[in-house]
């Protein structure tokens, strides 16, 4: 079976007039099915930026990318939604969640683009909610809910379309260390039990090191690529 | 995207701004408000006009003294005494072939009187063909004779509310009333009608022109000479050869100087149509104006909604929305914006014309109906909904083209 992601030489410059800022530098790298990997590296190394690639958000300047074993390249933007909707899921550091909505409403959104069944949604929703523990703030608005608790919900509307990966950007980045804990706990049980496969980037080494592997970056290039022999847990690190 | 929630989430964002919602909707509620108002007052003049000359022939032609009046103000034809005996006698079947009856008529104001009762009104002196013309006839009684104009009698036949004010509910066929202190013996009484051909008949006393013109008006002209035509056909013809009898008489040769104006039920129904024609342009350029200026205002709005909301559409998008469900979103909340300043507009509009039709039918004792316009009200949701559509589409397009990344960097 191909790998989930892979790409070859993956190059990402921004142009400005006369002013080329290479941000990705020849990326090779291959995730498989049911890993958990996190993307490292310090602030401005082109993480994001690699995230939205392989999240079919932004384009690439060079090199291949396949999906599933597929070529990318010649996507348009209905087929790129297409993915983004059924394939992947996306947990970003600011939640985005709609302040006008309630929590299930906010978890169902993805389901509007879907070919679910609409008589499906409610379900569905409240059974992602329920695996992440927040079965009990349904209705309430994402303001009245804590920092973790509105990643979490995030969480929840990244798993409610059973996507085959999710894609976590910073995602305790705006959270104390006790809420980081609680997300990421959640993160690694979305991996056990449900097998999925999860992207995570961070710029700290604790939180890199709830992943099975570490892909490091450095001013766009990999820099290291390695397993982890003592992953950290976040169940034993709250006891 | 599924419709029912897409509707949801336009009307929570809307709500979300109720007084930015409000302000930009105005310019859409007073256009449509103005297209009701055109519509239903049009509709109503069209009623009261048709429900006037309903009971009046097409075949009979008003020939008044003075020229054309060319406002409420312009007071010529009453001034006017160009139409006495001699003209009234120069108008036979000789000079006028098509010729088959004439009514003369004149208008005096007076006091009627009866023991102690007064009412000031119209008297009207004319002939028994006066009242064929207008098909209105005594309900208790009978109507002037020929006998009585050629013998100048003091017959009268009085409308429903003299007979109420000077008699009340007793009766008052073969009573005698004064008029100008003169006395008059009452032959007939009109059953109430209201107006008929713009003649308020429940307030007339109808008396012989010849007594008219002896004894009440104090000169010798008419204020009116109706004439009837043979055929309706023949009417156009028949008003050219009164024209040029009277022309004659008068030894005019410059239309222009004319002292006398002749009136067909055509150019009443003429009159009218310019009328309405000119208050249907004049509310329908506040209407376009209106609609214009509250569609760019949309526009405007939208505009700032979708740069304020950068965020919501690049996660929309992050999470599958393809650019036409992001089209289709902005759109939609352009439109219901729109139409619910439709809505408010026919509301207003309506509510507007039923006022108008109250005061009308109330103080000036007009048929003027109120009737809600479906097809207006129809037109007001199409016409709003429209600009939503015409207004709308360029702030949604911009929204649908919104790169997803804006959104997922964090500021
Ligand atoms: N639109 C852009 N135009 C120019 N440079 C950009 C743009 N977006 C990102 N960059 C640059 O690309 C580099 C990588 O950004 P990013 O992927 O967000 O880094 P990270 O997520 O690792 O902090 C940064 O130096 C940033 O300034
Ligand atoms: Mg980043």
């Amino acid at each position: 079976m191909p790998p989930l992601i892979e790409t070859r030489n993956i190059c990402k410059e921004y142009r400005d007039g006369q002013t080329v800022t290479p941000v990705l530098d020849n990326i090779s790298l291959q995730i498989r099915k049911g890993e958990f990997v996190a993307i490292m590296g310090p602030s401005g190394s082109g993480k994001s930026t690699l995230l939205h690639i392989l999240g079919f958000l932004d384009a690439y300047s060079s090199g291949d990318y396949l999906f599933e074993g597929k070529e990318t390249s010649s996507y348009t933007e209905e087929e790129s939604a297409k993915v983004r909707n059924r394939k992947i899921g996306f947990v970003f550091q600011a939640f985005n969640l709609l302040a006008r909505a309630s929590v299930l409403d906010n978890v169902k959104l993805p389901l509007l683009y879907s070919e679910i069944d609409e008589k499906e949604w409610d379900e569905r929703a409240r059974k992602s909610l329920e695996s992440v523990g927040l079965s009990h703030r349904i209705n309430h608005e994402p303001n009245e809910l804590s920092g973790g608790e509105k990643q979490r919900a995030a969480i929840a509307r990244a798993l409610v379309a059973n996507p085959e990966v999710i894609f976590a950007d910073e995602p305790t980045g705006n959270l104390d260390s006790k809420s980081g804990q609680m997300v990421m706990e959640t993160l690694e049980q979305v991996h056990q039990k449900e097998g999925r496969t999860i992207i995570l980037i961070t710029h700290e080494t604790e939180t890199a090191e709830h992943a099975e592997r570490i892909i490091n970056i450095r001013d766009g290039k990999i820099e290291k690529d390695e397993k982890i022999a003592t992953r950290r847990l976040a169940k034993t690190f709250i006891k | 995207m599924r419709t029912a929630h897409t509707f949801k989430s336009a009307f929570k964002s809307l709500r979300a701004n109720k007084t930015r919602s409000a302000l930009t909707i105005l310019g859409i509620v007073i256009g449509i408000t103005a297209i009701i108002i055109v519509v239903s007052v049009s509709e109503g003049a069209k009623g009261l006009i048709l429900s006037q000359i309903k009971g009046l022939g097409a075949n009979i032609i008003f020939i008044e003294p003075g020229r054309e009046p060319e406002g409420p103000s312009d007071f010529t034809q009453i001034l006017s005494d160009s139409l006495k005996d001699r003209e009234l006698k120069a108008l036979n079947k000789r000079n006028i072939p098509d010729l088959k009856d004439l009514a003369p008529a004149v208008m005096v104001p007076a006091i009627l009187s009866r023991g102690g009762e007064t009412k000031n009104t119209n008297v009207l002196g004319t002939s028994p063909l006066y009242a064929e013309m207008l098909s209105i006839f005594p309900e208790q009684g009978v109507f002037l004779s020929d006998d009585d104009v050629l013998s100048g009698s003091n017959s009268v036949v009085i409308g429903y509310n003299v007979k109420e004010e000077l008699f009340g509910p007793s009766d008052a066929l073969g009573e005698n009333i004064k008029i100008k202190n003169k006395n008059f013996r009452v032959i007939g009484v009109f059953p109430k009608k209201g107006q008929v051909a713009f003649f308020d008949v429940d307030n007339v006393a109808i008396i012989p022109y010849t007594t008219a013109l002896n004894y009440i008006s104090g000169s010798r002209h008419y204020n009116l000479i109706m004439a009837e035509i043979s055929t309706d056909e023949a009417v156009p013809r028949a008003a050219k050869d009164i024209e040029i009898t009277l022309r004659n008489l008068h030894s005019i040769t410059d239309p222009e100087k004319d002292d006398f104006h002749i009136t067909t039920q055509e150019d009443i129904v003429d009159r009218v149509g310019t009328i309405t024609g000119v208050l249907q342009t004049l509310l329908g350029s506040v209407a376009a104006i209106s609609l214009i200026v509250g569609g760019i205002g949309i526009m405007n709005i939208m505009l700032v909604s979708v740069t304020e909301r950068t965020r919501e559409i690049g996660l929309r998008k992050a999470l599958g929305a393809r650019p036409a469900d992001i089209l289709y979103q902005f759109l939609l909340e352009a439109v219901m914006l729109t139409i619910i300043g439709g809505v408010i507009g026919i509301i207003l509009g309506a509510l507007f014309s039923f006022t108008v039709s109250i005061v009308l039918s109330k103080t000036l004792n007009l048929d003027w109906s109120f009737v809600f316009s479906t097809k207006a009200a129809a037109l007001g949701i199409a016409v709003s909904g429209g600009i939503g559509l015409i207004f709308g589409i360029f702030p949604a397009r911009r929204a649908s083209k919104k790169s997803p990344i804006e959104a997922l960097r964090y500021e």
